[in-house]
């Protein structure tokens, strides 16, 4: 079966990134890591839109993962990558630990426009903070890896590989996850709820769960951003942010933990390409892609291989 | 035989209708018993006060002499009371063996056999065998196994109601309740579905309250009957003598009967 290969596809494609990685031009290496940035918030959506819960303010825990790696640098001088991403994970897990406890009594539009509102609420914070740049944000130091500053040639590859290694290690525990009881009960609380009740199941507790790894996800994601690119703004919390990240997890689609970072790729290509041709009108050809996505391939790019394996089977 | 569940004096009002007055009845362990009554006299309402669905605004629920009345349906479910619908209630976008296997997946993590760091097959308590086995056992125990892999959403009716009881098999209840097995299941169908469902129950060791309107059904498989009226207990009885009482016959069976 397809699951039980997962592991050894994530493997061979970072086998390939790491080794193929200095051969790659460094502009390519830049949208590759930032694919991985926003693939690891959308691979946490992805785990919330299968229990059919949509969050409209993934972009709250994004930016609380790039603030967090960023005030590691301002205040403390660290620039360490990994130490960036794992501070990151914990002030986005923390934070959505604490606001589970509201969050997962709620469901459908609800769910979505209160975790809209909570991020527009650390934006409204970040652009009245004097101290942490105000609407301008501020620059984060240069990454190191372990205490090692890469030369400028070897800086974005060191990400990269950074970026990569943690990613797959990510999606491989996800992977994990949602063949356990709980990660398997995301479409029976999709489907229904009192079930799940009266078979002995919490489903508020399964979509706590569920709403803290998701949190995880997006504040490493974040971190990895902040450092990607070398600059924080309170953009990064606004609820435009939160709808690119629907946009990545609807094109890729719910079929594997590959799917999110294929389709974080994709986007961030169309971006580039759409941005590159037509500074203007960038937002028509994103659009436009996602209509011919959502009509040709309903399940998302990963139809396409789901599709095949369906006629093998 | 001594009594597993005892139900006293449960009142519950609705604003100005009231679903049960001091509603009592004790349940003896291994015994079928019949719930009959009009609709809105009370039935699914005393299933939904041992179910924890609703608390009653009086009155306690005693299971195996523990006080249960202020536990919530999960919670009342892991101690061995499980309940049918009377619209059944399945994961509709799933496979009929991955209704199963999320149920029997429920089971495992509530029994901490299965979670995140557990290696290895773990084996569903009470059944002792693997997950897979279990769900194909009991698929195979209500006639299911042709629908196996049939999505949920698209199954015949009688087949949907069979599911729903298939499900709450996999916890292995000690108590049952089933709330209209046979609605929306054809006259011919009733009696195959009632033995088939009794059968496989019985064979897992439960006890078994059941809701129904026929009352052919209800003398046939019935030991005991208990009759509502009003959110009263009207009668409570074998079946020969509850079927056979005056009121039941005027407020229950009607006039004929």
């Amino acid at each position: 079966m397809r699951r039980e290969r997962t592991p050894l596809v994530l493997g061979g494609i970072l086998a390939a990134l790491l080794a193929g990685g200095p051969f790659i031009p460094q502009w390519a290496i830049f949208i590759i890591t930032v694919a991985f940035a926003k693939g690891l918030v959308a691979l946490g959506l992805m785990l919330l839109l299968r229990a059919g819960l949509v969050s409209f303010g993934q972009a709250l825990y994004y930016c609380l993962g790039a603030y967090a790696a960023g005030a590691l640098g301002r205040f403390l001088g660290i620039g360490d990558v990994f130490v960036q991403m794992l501070c990151g994970a914990l002030a986005a897990g923390l934070a959505a630990f604490i606001l589970g406890f509201l969050l997962a009594k709620y469901r459908g539009i609800f769910f979505g426009l209160l975790s809209l509102a909570l991020s527009m609420i650390l934006y409204g914070l970040l652009v009245k903070n004097e101290a942490l740049g105000s609407t301008d944000g501020f620059n984060i130091l240069p990454s190191t890896l372990f205490g090692v500053r890469p030369g400028p040639d070897w800086v974005r590859y060191a990400v990269l590989v950074a970026a990569a290694v943690v990613s797959f290690f990510l999606a491989f525990l996800v992977h994990r996850y949602l063949g356990t009881p709980l990660g398997r009960l995301a479409p029976a609380i999709k489907d229904n709820e009192i079930r799940v009740e009266y078979m002995g199941a919490s489903a508020r507790y399964a979509v706590h769960v569920k709403y803290v790894i998701a949190a995880v996800l997006a504040g490493v994601g974040g971190a990895l951003a902040a450092t990607t690119v070398g600059h924080i703004d309170p953009d990064m919390a606004f609820w435009t942010t939160s709808g690119e990240f629907i946009f990545i997890t609807i094109l890729a689609g719910t079929g594997s933990v590959i799917a999110p970072f294929a389709g974080a790729l994709l986007y961030e290509v169309i971006h580039t390409t759409a941005y590159d041709l037509s500074p203007n009108t960038w937002q028509l050809s994103l659009g436009a892609a996602l209509l011919v996505i959502i009509v040709f391939l309903p399940e998302g790019l990963w139809s396409l291989f789901g599709r095949r394996h369906a006629h093998r089977s | 035989m001594p009594t597993v569940l005892d139900a006293r004096a449960l009142c519950k009002s609705f604003g100005a209708v009231t679903a049960a007055k001091d509603v009592s009845a004790a349940i003896e362990k291994d015994s079928v018993v019949g719930l009959i009554g009009t609709n809105g006299a009370g039935k699914t309402t005393f299933i939904n006060m041992i179910t924890g669905y609703i608390k009653p605004d009086r009155g306690s629920i005693h299971y195996e002499g523990r006080d249960i009345t202020a536990l919530v349906p999960r919670e009342i479910t892991r101690l061995g009371i499980c309940r049918s619908f009377q619209i059944p209630q399945l994961y509709s976008s799933l496979s009929v063996f991955d209704n199963m296997m999320v149920g029997i997946g429920i089971v495992l993590a509530n029994a901490r056999l299965a979670g995140y760091f557990s290696r290895g097959t773990p084996l569903v308590p009470g059944y002792a065998r693997p997950a897979e086995e279990v769900a194909e056992h009991l698929l195979a125990r209500f006639g299911l196994l042709d629908y196996r892999e049939r999505n949920a959403q698209v199954l015949p009716g009688g087949v949907r109601k069979l599911l729903d009881i298939a499900l709450t098999m996999v916890a292995r209840p000690r108590i049952l309740l089933l709330d209209e097995p046979t609605s929306g299941v054809s006259a011919q169908e009733k009696f195959g579905i009632m033995q088939m469902v009794l059968e496989a129950v019985r064979a897992e060791g439960t006890t078994v309250l059941f809701v129904e309107h026929d009352m052919e059904v209800v003398s046939r498989f019935a030991q005991r009957v208990i009759a509502f009226y009003d959110g009263r207990v009207i009668a409570d009885a074998a079946p020969e003598v509850a079927l056979a009482d005056p009121e039941v016959k005027r407020n229950v069976v009607g006039r004929r009967a």
